[in-house]
This record gives structure tokens, sequence and C-alpha cells, in this order.
């Protein structure tokens, strides 16, 4: 009993944090078809620059709220403008081309700023507890939870809340459905797809950015980290099905649930359990598990 | 300059080499194995310069090699060492960074050897790199020094003639430790392990249970969890610990993983519930600080940092890497000042006259070498004299509050042949076979 609430509780807490990571990513590829490996570059950003914000904020004493929110505004902030740097000085240049050619371009940019990281922030690594540790723990049973965990499930619920809400309700969220179901369809119903492209990968670098930040207390903010997450949220999204939020969010929880189920259970395969999942959903459904169906173009 | 490390094969170049030297006049032996007098000696330093391993590992290793070259090369050192640079050849040095694909680490030594054509590589952290590096080290006849990475595995899967190890292998972490561990903690029934899944902390969890079982079979493993390397996420192995009835937690993570780990358990308090034996932890104290738990048991793999022997040596090098890097050095860059002094005294050992020594004759004169230097004694005395062995330490930590300073307390030191196995023997195989041989 006490182990499947630990599974329950570890899986959903793993599940938020792949969540978090990989819903700019499968956003950015839904709307504008490219697979952004540059959104290991936001969550490195976000990263460090939670973690100078959060080492100069705690130094002086300041009240512990502010020092999360501002970790959050701050890296949604570094977000924003690596977002419109990279999309307006880069990305736009290439839009149109073959897939493969984007995803290179989205590369090279990725190694570029790795290296402006260490311009900015050198070769050491930076901590970030401070939220992490004054946030307390709870007691269940013999199980000690972390109430910052606690938060990151509360955190990537609202995440997915305020993505459906954001796609199914508001007037940009249907501009956005429309432009990833057709572009070519959209843009002939005068919707200026070229803004669209611009909100939407300024978007997903700030949720990129937003997922470094609230990671960064839980790690040791280092080069290299934004490598690990882009392997993962790839393998998330591709479960789940490239572009569709449901898919992030069903592939974060499978992954999660069965990430933590291997780890209590049969610890000596838990490094291969996201890939065997992943490989056993794209046998079953080759485009992951919700992607949606294809217009037929003739 | 005369490239030393590689000696090519004769074949039909070396041919027209000889009939074309000895037409100018010129013994092309002699070419190939001496040099100019007072020329100097090029070195490879290979380090994680980035990534994360780099601040806790790298970086302190690559500092105590910039540090030791300058000090050789200004004849600072203190005797025996205090002939300048290497022989009275200046050291020139390259740093490299390990951080990569192995793919890369290895493109990058045949670089160095290759290319830039260095005298000897001294380097490498992961035991990933070693284990790719030596096989090619050993096709190019490339003299190569590992600083730092702990597999056994390195000197017992074949003997190797170019490659050495002044720094002991983990198997005396962690035979080590499981003494240390016993001596103080005779009660505990149960432990646990959390070890990074490749080479090293599959080698340090199976030579840590080994030694438990030999020494304390009663003594039962609980978990034996080995995450990713780089993970950074341990929210799960943490639950798994707590649900657990391990009263120890045997781990050999380092680099940010270390450090990630300590924040995470810290905020579940599960080093409340167990005490953490970290055979690395040295490296991460001057880090940590307060955040490393009091009541841990840390390693420094040998006698290194805090557990270092006193001597003119120990505290000369504390104080010129302290004034430099306004820190005190960890055990990465007493390795790498080890592994320098190793190097330079094996040099001028093979040393005859003016000329530079050739690889063969500096790979000859390294072999089974024995000296005293910052972290004590070390003799190359297992791996048919290619791998070091020393005394070590393990001691207990806490945060002095009232100096505001990371402590190690309680400090136990074994000898090396208590800790260490047998030459020719492998190292699983002493341990399973209860240590035969051991004098404690």
């Amino acid at each position: 009993m006490l182990n499947a609430f630990a599974v329950l509780i570890d899986g959903l807490v793993y599940a938020a944090y792949l969540f978090i990571v990989a819903i700019g990513l499968t956003l950015i590829f839904g709307v504008m078809k490219i697979l952004n490996v540059a959104h290991g570059s936001f969550f490195t950003f976000g990263a460090y620059g939670a973690a100078s914000a959060v080492g100069i904020y705690f130094n002086r004493g300041l009240p512990e709220a502010g020092g999360y929110l501002l970790m959050v505004v701050l890296a949604m902030a570094l977000g924003l403008v690596l977002g419109l740097i990279l999309e307006r000085g880069i990305m736009r240049w290439v839009y149109g081309r073959d897939e493969v050619v984007m995803a290179l371009v989205t590369y090279a940019a990725f190694l570029i700023l790795e290296d402006v990281v260490i311009l900015i922030w050198g070769p050491g690594s930076y901590a970030a507890y401070q939220p992490l540790l004054s946030a307390g723990n709870i007691e269940i049973g013999e199980l000690i939870l972390s109430n910052y965990d606690l938060g990151l499930i509360a955190v990537a619920a609202m995440l997915a809340a305020a993505c459906y809400w954001g796609l199914k309700f508001t007037r940009y969220g249907r501009l956005l459905t429309a432009v990833i179901f057709d572009r070519e369809t959209a843009a002939a119903f005068g919707i200026n797809v070229r803004v669209v492209y611009t909100v939407t990968f300024v978007i997903g670098a700030m949720l990129g950015a937003l997922g470094g930040a609230i990671m960064a207390p839980k790690i040791a903010v280092t080069l290299g980290i934004g490598v690990e997450v882009i392997v993962l949220a790839f393998a998330v999204v591709a479960i789940g099905g490239m572009g569709s939020i449901e898919g992030a969010f069903a592939g974060a929880l499978i992954v999660g649930i069965c990430r933590a189920a291997t780890v209590h259970l049969f610890p000596q395969v838990e490094l291969f359990v996201i890939y065997a999942v992943m490989a056993l959903v794209l046998m079953i459904r080759p485009y992951g598990l919700f992607v949606r169906a294809q217009p037929r173009k003739i | 300059m005369m490239m030393l490390l590689r000696r090519s094969a004769p074949g039909h170049g070396y041919f027209w080499f000889v009939l074309f030297g000895s037409l100018l006049g010129v013994a092309p032996t002699q070419a190939q194995n001496t040099a100019p007098p007072g020329a100097t000696v090029k070195l490879g330093i290979v380090s994680f310069l980035t990534g994360p391993a780099a601040a806790p590992f790298g970086i302190p290793g690559r500092n105590g090699a910039e540090i030791m070259i300058e000090a050789m090369n200004a004849g600072k050192v203190p005797a025996p060492f205090d002939k300048v640079g290497f022989g009275g050849s200046t050291i020139e040095s390259k740093y490299i960074d390990e951080t990569g694909s192995t793919a890369n680490v290895v493109t990058e030594f045949r670089n160095l050897v290759q290319r830039d054509q260095v005298d000897a590589v001294v380097g490498y952290v992961s035991s990933g790199s070693c284990l790719a590096v030596t096989p090619v080290a050993e096709e190019l006849k490339a003299l190569t020094v590992f600083y730092d990475c702990g597999t056994p595995r390195i000197f017992e899967e074949r003997p190797r003639a170019y490659v050495f190890r002044v720094s002991p292998h983990a198997t005396m972490d962690n035979v080590a430790a499981a003494r240390y561990l016993l001596a103080k903690k005779s009660d505990i029934t149960s432990y646990s392990g959390l070890n990074q899944n490749y080479a090293w902390g599959q080698d340090s969890w199976r030579d840590f249970a080994a030694a438990m079982q030999v020494l304390a079979p009663k003594i039962v493993v609980d978990k034996a969890l080995f995450p990713k390397l780089f993970a950074g996420e341990y929210g799960t192995e943490i639950s798994t610990l707590l649900t657990s009835k391990s009263q120890v937690l045997h781990t050999s993570f380092y680099d940010g993983d270390l450090e990630a780990f300590i924040y995470q358990e810290q905020a579940r308090a599960l080093d409340k519930r167990m005490t953490i034996l970290a055979t690395t932890g040295e490296a991460a104290i001057w880090r940590l600080r307060d955040k490393m738990p009091s009541g841990t048991i840390i390693g420094a793999r040998g006698a290194n940092g805090p557990l270092a022997p006193d001597s003119e040596l120990n505290r000369w090098f504390q104080k010129i890497y302290s004034d430099r890097y306004g820190t005190p050095p960890t055990y990465p860059a007493y390795q790498m000042a080890m592994s320098l002094l190793g190097l330079k005294l094996a040099y001028e050992k093979a040393k005859t006259g003016e000329a530079k020594p050739i690889t063969d004759q500096v790979a000859a004169a390294f072999k089974g070498i024995e000296f005293e230097g910052p972290s004590g004694s070390v003799k190359l005395a297992i791996g048919d004299g290619h791998q070091g062995i020393s005394e070590t330490a393990y001691g207990t930590y806490r945060f002095n509050k009232e100096t505001n300073e990371p402590e190690i307390v309680d400090i136990v030191r074994f000898p090396a042949e208590c800790v260490n196995p047998p030459a020719g023997v492998n190292a699983d195989g002493w341990i399973k076979g209860g240590m035969k041989g051991a004098k404690c």
C-alpha cells in the first residue's frame, strides 16, 4: 500500500517535471513543425537566470515568497527575450524549409547558446536550493514529501489547464488551432501566420525557461542540463504525439508512473524504461497517442 | 622537435628516411630519440572544463595542473621535486575539455598525440573516458597518466605498457569505506546503494557490497539503485530509500549529481533516517558547506584534502592552491598534483645526459615508481607496476558553526596493503576471496 502510494506520488512529481519541460517543445512543433533542439537552451537559461536571482535575493534576507515570484518572472523574461531573438534573428529565415534543415538550425542555435552560457555564467555550477529547502516537507506515513515537489504537481496541473483553456476558449487559441490544422488554409482565411509563429515560438521559449527556473532549486545548475532535458522531452512528446498538448500531458503521466514503478520494484531496468515505453507506444501508435488526423492534400 | 610519444614501425617509409638521412649525414636513430637540450616537454591535460563534472572535479583538477606546472617550471616545488620543469626542460601544457561523447574524448586524445605531438597526456575524470582511451593510448604508444578515474578494470583486463595511474583505484575507496563503516557503526543490519549507472558507479557498488559481504555477512543489502548519470531528479530514489529499512546509504555520486541529490534528500530529511556514506564526498564539502549533512561519512579517494597527512609538501600545496584560487584544494587537485609529480620523477629518472628521454624510457622508469607527495606515500605496486596504491582515510563530516568552516573528524587511516589487492590479483576476486593478505 505504501509502495503504491509512493509510486503514485513519485510518478506525479516526475510527470509534472516532464510535462513542464515538454509542453513548450510540443507547442512549437504543433504550430511550426519545428523540432526545436534549442528548447534545451531555454531550459538552461531559465535555470541559470533563476539560480542567479535566487542567490542574490535570498542572500539579502528578503521575504521567501518574493524569491519564488522573482525566480519565475525572471526566467520568463529571459525566455521572452531569447525566444524573440531566435525567432526574429534566425528561425524566420528558414521557415518553409525542410523540417530536417530547421531541426539542424535549432541544433546550431543550441550549441551557440551553450557557449553563450559559458560567456555569461562561466563553467562553474550554481545552486539555488533555498526555495526547495524553505518550502519544508510533510510526513505521510513513512514517506516524507517535499512541499516544493507537491507544488510542482500543482504548477504542472495549472499549466495544463491554462493551455487547455487558452487553446479551446480564447480567440488566439482558435487561431492557433487553425494554423496547427492547416497553415495555408489559415492564411487564406486572413490569419497572420507570421505573427502566430512569433507568438508561439516566444511562448514555447518562455515555457522552456519556466521549466528551467522551477527545476533550478532541485538540481546543480550547470552546463549540460539542457541536453538531458531535451532527450527526455523528446521521448514524452513522441509518446503523446508530436504537437499535441494532451499528448504531452498523457506522455508525461505514463512515463512518470512507469519510471516510478520501475525504480521502486525493478530498479535494475530504470535506465531504459522511458525508452522501452516509448518504443512500445510507437509500435502500436507510430505517430503517438494523441496525434490528430492529417488532412489529405491533393 | 622530435615526437617522443610514438615510435613508427619500421617499413618502407622508414627505409627511405634512413637512406635520405644518411645522405644528409643525419643519424635517424638520433633524430628519433633525442631532442635539443633544454627543449620543452609538451603535456596534454584533459579534464572536465565544462558540464556537470567541471566545477567539483574538472576545474580543481585543471587548477592543480596549472599551479603545479607553474611551480615546476619556476623550480619552486619543494625537494626532491625542485629541478626546473621535467629534468630541466620547461613544461608546455595544452588543456582539453573532457566533456562530450566517448568518441569525442578519443578523437581529442588522438589530436593531442598525433596533431599536437604532446610528450604525454595527463587527465581524465570519467571511468568511461579512461576505458575508451586506454586501448588507443596503447595503440599509439602514447604515454598516458590517468589522474582521477577510478575503475579497477584498466589494468585488470590486460597488461598495459604506456598507461599509468598514480591515484589508487575505486577498490581501495570502497574496501576502506566498508571497514570504516563497520568500525563506527557495527550495529547496522541493512544498507542500500545509490550509484550512477556506468563503470564508476557499478564498480564502486560491486566492491563495497562484496567487501561488506566478506566483513559482515549478516548485514544485508536492501536497495541497489542505479540512476542514469546526470539524471538530476532523484525524488523516486529518495522515496524508495525512505520506505526501506536501511540504516546506511552508500553512494559514489560525484559532480552535480551529488549536489542535486543532497539538496533533494535534505528537503525530505533522508539523512535523518540513514547515514550517508559518500566515497567522493570531500570534493563537495567546500561547495555544499552547511548543506552537507553532519554525520555524513566522507571519503576523498585517498588521503587527500583534509584527510591528507601533514607534511611540508602538503602544506606548500594547500597554500599555493588556496592563495591562487581562494578555496582549499580538493582531492581532484591532489590527484592531479600526484600524477604530475610521478611523471616528473619518471621523466627525470629516465633522462640520462642532456637528451630528452623517449617514451619507452619514461614508461620503463615510471613502472613501479614510489614517492612521497602532498597525499603522502604512493607506490605503483599493482597492475604490473602501472597502478598506484597508497594509504587512505575516511572521516565523518560536520560543519563547524563557530569557524563557519567544514570539518572532517573521527578520521581513521588505512594502510595501502589493508585496502588494496596484492599485485597480480583481480580486485573483485580478491574481495570475494576474503581479502587474503590484507595487512591492516
